[in-house]
Formats: structure tokens, sequence, C-alpha cells
């Protein structure tokens, strides 16, 4: 009658698509020696918007923190990367790290006000802080006010000697900051923290009553995504060379995008976000030209899924075939004579 | 014998996965008043749930007034004739007294029941009309909940634990005013766990046990052991 | 002088913020629903008064008679058909469909009417001004469309506490489930509720075409707007929500006269110092 339970994390599928992980990213990070200028450039857009969905999704779909403002921090990470390089002489990388820093620092005063409001309102209340800073940049003179700024060519030169070498840095910096950000969501996931995420997600109110601090928990995520969010801002605009208030604080590039590509690939997982940003992109090459409809189709397919399958893509899949790549969900294994006892 | 005026046969419920009724065989005629007993986790509020639609039944044999009613949703059976004072009363706390009153008589037919006939029935309703629903005693928040309950002119009346909670000088009044509602017509069915209270106003008397009918008859030919044995499922009475 | 006229001016435009609010505030006390394409609906129905003008050429006001009835029923059927399917304890389903909407009906306005900017001519009641002491005055349009704001406010008040229906509504807002066992069919109320709001929503969008530039990506402002003057007025308060629609007006109009680049922000500054400071808004709802 002995019944024996193990808590499993991994299972064969999530060792072998890890495997599998690890060797796509060994040939992506050997992509500056086989890829052109066009994919690396390509390659790079997708990198980050792999980060900023994952940083969406792990607010949204674990801290149950639905943002419509992260392009507060996109923009943040940006002007504060081109601020230290042009006037306080950061050399470009250390401004990067920086950068990041600071608008996870800011984000703290942010989070204090916008936890004043709940769910749907919590969103718009970003949104608003999102535009006070876009406002707030545009009225910043030294940093080029509503027009923006470029990068001067000298601090251009500081990031690498030649356009090729430059390009190959930047190349590999998103795809660090899109593995970072992948790493940042599994070990937040793996550790306390993101039981406590699981268990407010699930319901606040019995999370509370069972000890785990609500606002404690959403506050370190919050904080957090911040900082990875501004970093990959920074690294956008790093990339871009220039940058302006609106560029900076779009909500439709940094936000709405961001949000179609986790409902689409699958809210509340670390695949979907990556499956999105794949279906986004491939959309992308399709319909480049359709200009307004292609906003149209992609807003469709977000909302069809979200009432169809609203855990996107990934979830149909992961629930037809009972399938978890990245292993952060703990299993319970039953072992022993009563294996099958549940009829 | 006319048909009952509501019929469960074989009812099953469930939540999600978790099975609260298995089978329940029940009826009740025109002008009759059943009561339901039983202990905390029975089924019997999820019974009442079950038949005004509350919780959803597809596919299951309930018959109301001569209709099959397992797939109709809550607003329609109201509409057609039931009506419930649901546990913990379920006041409005933003209408008043008399607005808690009247919205009982949103769907309704027939006009046997008006406001007059609330406040004669319970008196001191009128006095506090104007006052916001929840700022009354338990008690009197009971009488608004069962006069809001009679304005849609019920011609089944479903009261869920309607002295839980209350004094007995209370319970009492309350109860009084049960045969006075059943003088204008309508049939009742009283979810019950004070037995005493059961027994003293019901035609026949159902009793559940971990969501199945382990005893019914007329209070008089129901012995204490039988009763005690279906309540609590202790003895080998007709329990099992 | 300046500053007085501002502030007149201020006030007056609050009421049209009110306007943009009264649909949300009422949505989210009905069902605890925040429509995110709310700005864009209001822009809808300014493109809606835009089409009707270039079709019939009548006078912008008269669109009223056929935009807010056509509004309406596109809220009653947008949420019978549509919104109803998302409500439930989860919040992400309704804030993400009404996302993706915003983004849709914006792009969808695109197409229809391109990226220029509109406006629609009101005539002479658009010049027209009365004269107030002290060589001040305010304007015909601008006070039409605050009076607006008090008669709908007003009416929407006395349809909640006086009628039926407006009662089932606030028993709603209480508990959706019990009012199933009134006879009121959840479904049903909802959208009757979506529909008064869209009703509303139609007024604001023919003002806002009268009174100012407008292009189909305008929403989102509109919606900050809106949301502003609820937060401010405190949830559940109409008359409240009317008083934000003021204050972040009158914020706005001295913004300005400090710098036209400060007005946007100088409102979105008031909601945050309001936000900080009372968190439930300066007029909560009073328990009953």
């Amino acid at each position: 009658m002995s019944e024996r339970y193990q808590v499993h994390r991994s299972t064969r599928a999530s060792r072998v698509a890890m495997s599998l992980f690890a060797l796509v990213v060994l040939a992506l990070a050997a992509a500056p020696w086989w890829a052109g200028r066009g994919d690396l450039r390509m390659l790079v857009e997708i990198f980050t918007y792999v980060g900023l969905a994952q940083m969406w999704g792990l607010l949204a779909g674990y801290g149950g923190l639905v943002s419509i403002g992260q392009q507060a921090f996109v923009g943040l990470g940006g002007y504060m990367l081109f601020a230290l390089a042009t006037f306080a002489g950061v050399p470009p990388l250390a401004a990067l790290l920086l950068a990041g820093l600071i608008a996870a620092l800011i984000a703290i005063p942010t989070a204090l006000v916008a936890f004043r409001l709940q769910g749907a309102y919590f969103a718009i209340g970003t949104w608003v802080i999102a535009e006070v800073f876009r406002l707030g940049f545009a009225q910043a003179s030294a940093l080029g006010g509503g027009s923006g700024m470029s990068l001067p060519a000298g601090i251009v030169r500081d990031i690498a000697a030649s356009a090729p070498a430059r390009e190959a840095l930047i190349y590999w910096l998103a795809l660090g900051l899109a593995l970072a950000a992948i790493g940042m969501v599994y070990l937040l996931l793996r550790s306390r923290w993101g039981l406590a995420m699981t268990a407010i997600r699930d319901s606040e109110p019995a999370s509370e009553s069972l000890g785990v601090e609500t606002w404690r928990t959403k506050f370190v995520v919050y904080v957090a995504t911040a900082g990875m969010t501004g970093l990959i801002g920074a690294l956008i605009f790093l990339q871009k060379l220039r940058i302006s208030p609106d560029a900076a604080f779009s909500v439709s590039d940094w936000t709405a995008l961001v949000i179609f590509i986790v409902v689409i690939g699958g809210i509340g997982s670390i695949e979907g976000p990556i499956i999105g940003t794949i279906v986004f992109f491939a959309l992308r090459e399709l319909a480049a030209d359709w200009g307004a409809w292609y906003m149209i189709l992609l807003g469709g397919i977000a909302v069809a899924t979200m009432l169809v399958a609203p855990r996107g893509i990934w979830g149909v899949i992961s629930e037809r075939w009972d399938l978890q790549l990245f292993p952060v969900r703990r299993r319970l294994v039953v072992t022993g004579a009563k294996a099958d006892a549940r009829a | 014998m006319a048909e009952p005026i509501l019929t469960t046969t074989g009812l099953t419920a469930f939540y999600g996965d978790f099975q609260a009724l298995f089978g329940i065989d029940f009826e009740i005629h025109a002008g009759e008043t059943v009561a339901i007993i039983g202990s905390n986790g029975a089924g019997k509020s999820t019974f009442l749930r079950a038949i005004t639609g509350m919780l959803k039944t597809p596919g299951q044999n309930i018959r109301f007034l001569g209709r099959d009613v397992g797939d109709a949703p809550a607003h329609d059976l109201v509409r057609a004739g039931l009506a419930m004072v649901p546990e913990g009363r379920k006041l409005f706390p933003s209408l008043t007294v008399e607005e808690n009153l009247l919205i009982g008589g949103y769907g309704r037919s027939g006009t046997d029941w008006t406001l007059e006939a609330i406040y004669d029935l319970f008196p001191i309703l009128a006095e506090r009309r104007r006052h916001g629903g929840t700022a009354l005693s338990g008690g009197q928040q009971q009488m608004v909940a069962i006069g809001r309950a009679l304005m849609s002119n019920p011609k089944l009346l479903l009261c869920d634990e309607i002295s839980l909670g209350l004094a007995p000088i209370v319970i009492k009044d309350i109860y009084a005013a049960v045969p006075k509602i059943k003088a204008h017509g309508a049939t009742i069915v009283v979810v019950e766990q004070d037995v005493n209270q059961a027994m003293a106003v019901a035609d026949r008397v159902y009793c559940f046990q971990e969501g199945r009918v382990s005893l019914t008859g007329r209070p008089g030919e129901l012995t204490r052991a039988q009763i005690s044995a279906a309540y609590f499922g202790l003895e080998d009475g007709e329990a099992a | 002088m300046d500053w007085i006229n501002a502030i007149i001016q201020g006030v007056l435009l609050g009421g049209l913020y009110a306007l943009f609010a009264a649909g949300l505030s009422l949505m989210f006390g009905v069902m605890r629903f925040v429509n995110i394409a709310h700005g864009d609906f209001i822009v809808m129905g300014a493109y809606g008064a835009l089409l009707v003008v270039s079709l019939t050429g009548i006078h912008p006001l008269w669109t009223l008679v056929l935009v807010v009835p056509g509004m309406a029923a596109l809220g009653y059927l947008g949420q019978r058909l549509l919104l109803n399917r998302t409500l439930g304890d989860d919040i992400l389903p309704p804030l993400l469909v009404t996302f993706g909407f915003s983004i849709i009906i914006q792009n969808v306005l695109l197409e229809l009417f391109s990226a220029d900017s509109q406006k629609l001519q009101a005539g002479w009641i658009e010049t027209a001004s009365i004269p107030l002491a002290g060589g001040l005055s305010v304007g015909v349009m601008p006070l039409l469309i605050f009076a607006s704001a008090l008669a709908v406010i007003a009416g929407l008040q006395a349809f909640f506490y006086r009628t039926a229906l407006g009662r089932v509504l606030r028993a709603t807002s209480d508990d959706a489930d019990t009012v199933r066992l009134m006879g009121a069919d959840n479904a049903n109320v909802f959208a009757i509720a979506t529909a008064i709001a869209s009703a509303v929503v139609g007024i604001a969008g023919v003002y806002l075409a009268i009174r100012t530039n407008f292009d189909p990506a305008v929403g989102p402002a509109r919606l900050l707007y809106a949301f502003e003057a609820v937060i401010i007025g405190g949830l559940g308060n109409l008359w409240g929500t009317l008083a934000g629609g003021i204050i972040l007006g009158v914020s706005q109009a001295i913004g300005a006269q400090i710098d036209p680049g400060y007005q946007i922000l100088a409102g979105h500054l008031a909601f945050l110092i309001v936000l900080v400071l009372r968190p439930q808004g300066l007029f909560p709802k009073m328990k009953g």
C-alpha cells in the first residue's frame, strides 16, 4: 500500500527541448559570421521583442499586473543612455547598464503611485504615467525637446571602431538581453517569489490569507521588469542612434505590439512570448505593405485569441500534448503500488 | 392527484469536479409546505441553487409547472413563478428597504402581492422603508428578503436558512408569517438546520445527507431516532 | 484677467471631460468593466457625425439625432455579442479584448478617413459669445456643452434613482448574481448599461467633433481624460465625475496659461497628485 510521491519539474520533453534550445542559441550566437547585415538587424529587433514580451508576460501573466505603460521604461532607458553618454561622458556600454538601473530606481516611486489603482484602473494609470514621461521629456530642451536628439558621432565610434563590429556587438547584446530576460523569468518563477506569484494570480484573497505578501511580491516584480525593460529600451535606441519623445514613449510600438505578441503566443508561459514574437515577425514579413490593415489583422487575431483560446497558441499546444519546455511548473509524480488509484 | 408543482428526478449537481448532489428525487404539490433538513454540507442549498437555475444543471430532469426547466436560466424561472429567499439574505446595500422590495417585483406576473400587503405582513418595514437595506437588524433584513421574494408573486417560494443567526424570538416572528403567505396561495419549501422549527411548519420533510435524500415523511409519522439517524448518519436507521 | 478667463474656459472644458467620463464611470459601476477602447468609441462617434454631415449636409448638432441612437445600438450589440463573453473573475480578457478593439478602431478609421485632422463647422454658434463683466466672455458652444453635461448627468441620476430599470442597474452594481433572482437577465442588463454609456459617448463624440480638431489617433488621450475625471471625482459618483472633469479642465487651462506645452501635462499631474493624496477620489460614493 505504500504510495510515494515525487515532485518533478523537468520532463523528458523539457530535457530534449533544453538541448535543442542550447543548439539554437549557439547557432544564433554565430550569426554575425553567417547572416547578412539586414538579417542581423531583423534578429536584433526580434530579440528585443522577445525580451519586452517576456517582461510584459511576467507582469501580466504571473504578477496579475496588466500594464499599458511599459513604454515608460523603454523610453526612460533610451533617454538615460543618451543623456549619460552625451553629457556625463559615460562609455556607451556602462551607460547601457546604468540606464537599466535608473529605470528600476524610477520604477520605485512609480509603483507607489500606480499601485494605488487596482486591475483595469492600474492599466490605465500606468499609461498616464508613461504619458507624463513623454510630455516631460518633450519639455527637456537639453535633450532636444519634442524633436529629440541623435547620439554624437564620437560616442557612436566609442561603441566599436567599425560599423560591422558595432553591429555585431549590438547583436550579441540583444541576444544576451533576450536570454537574460528569459532566464530572469525562469529563475523568478522557480524561486519562492514564483510560487507566491502563481498563488496571487490564481486567487489574490486566498493567497493573502495564506500569508503571501501580495503587495511586496508585486512590487518586486514590477521594479525588476522595469529595470530589464529599461535595459532593452537603452539597447533599442543604441541601435537606432536617434531618440525622440514620440518614438521613445510610443504606446503602439513598445506596449500594443508586445501585448499582441504575448496574447497570441500565450500568456502565463515562457514559451508563449517566444512563439508570439515569431508569429508576429512572420506576419509582418507577409503583410509588410498592408499599412493599417496589418494592425487591424494583428488586433483581430489577438481579440479572437482572447475570446476563443485565452491561453494563446502555446496554451493550446501544451494542453493538447501536456508539454512544458521550460520546466517551471512542479509536477506531482506518484510512484509505487497504487500509482493509478484515481479512476 | 394533480401533477406536482415541482419535481426533480435523479437530480445530480456539480461544483466543477466536485459532485454535490447524487440523484435527488423530490416533489412538492400545490399548497404544501415542505421542509428540507440536514446538517451543514448535506447539499440543501445546492439543491435550491440547482432548481432555481443559479447553479447550472444541463440536461437534468427538473419539472416546474409542467415544464422541463433543467436548462432554464434563473431569470426565466423567476418570471415563471419561482422565487427564492437566498441564504444570507443578499439584500442590495445601495437600495433602500422599499427599493429592495420593489426590485423583487421587477419580473413579476400577477398582482397578488403589493407593497401594502408586504407592509401588512411585516409592519416594521413600513417604518423603515427609507432606510438602507443593510442598516436594519438581522431579523428585519430577513423580512425584507422574504418580502422581496414575495413581490414577484411566486407560485413556489424557496426559503434558504431563514432562521440562521437570528434570536429565537425573531425566528418566531418570521415563521408567524408563513401561514399568511400560504393564505395567498404560495407553495413553500423551507431549508432549515433547526429540525424543530422545520417539523412545526412543514406538511412533509425531506432529510438530506451527503448529497442524497436519507429520509422523507410527514412530521407526525417520523420518530426522533429515525430523524437523527438520517440527519447525522450515525445509526442504521432507514438511511442507508 | 487672463487667468480668470483661463479658469472659466477650463471649467467649461470640464463639462466635455465629464461627458467623456460618464460612460466609463457607468460601465465600471454596473459591471466592473473598463473599456480601454472608450476613447476610440468617442472618436468613432465624432467620425459618425462627420459622415452624417458630409452625406446629408445637416447642421452638426442635428447629427446627435442619428449618432446617439446609432452608438447606443452598437454598444448594446457589442456587449451582448462580444464583451459579455469576456466578463468573469479574470481581469485579463475584458482588458485585452477592448485594448485590441482600440487598436482596430484607430486603424479602421485611419483606412476610411486618412490621418488628416478633421473638424465640423457649426457656423454662428461656434463664434457667438456672451459678454460677462470686466471684458470677459464665454462662448455659446462651450456653454452649450457644459449645459449638456449637466443635463446628461441629471438625467442619468434621475434614471438610476427613479425608474425600475435604474434600480436594477444599481442592484447589479451591488450584486449581479442575486439580481438574476429578481427575474433580470444579466446579459441583457449589462448590454443595456453599455447602450446607455454608448449613447453618452455619442453625445461626447459629436461635441468633440464640433469643439476641436480630431484624427483617428486621438482616442487614447480621451480615455485618459475620462479615466482621470472618474478617479479624481471618486468612483461611483456621477456628480463627482463632473467635479473631476472640471478640476482636470481647470488644471489643463492653468498649465496652458503658463506654457502651451504644459497643458496636458498639468492635467496628468493634477490627477497624480489627487491619486497620491486621496486615492479614493475627492467625492467617493457614500454608503446607502
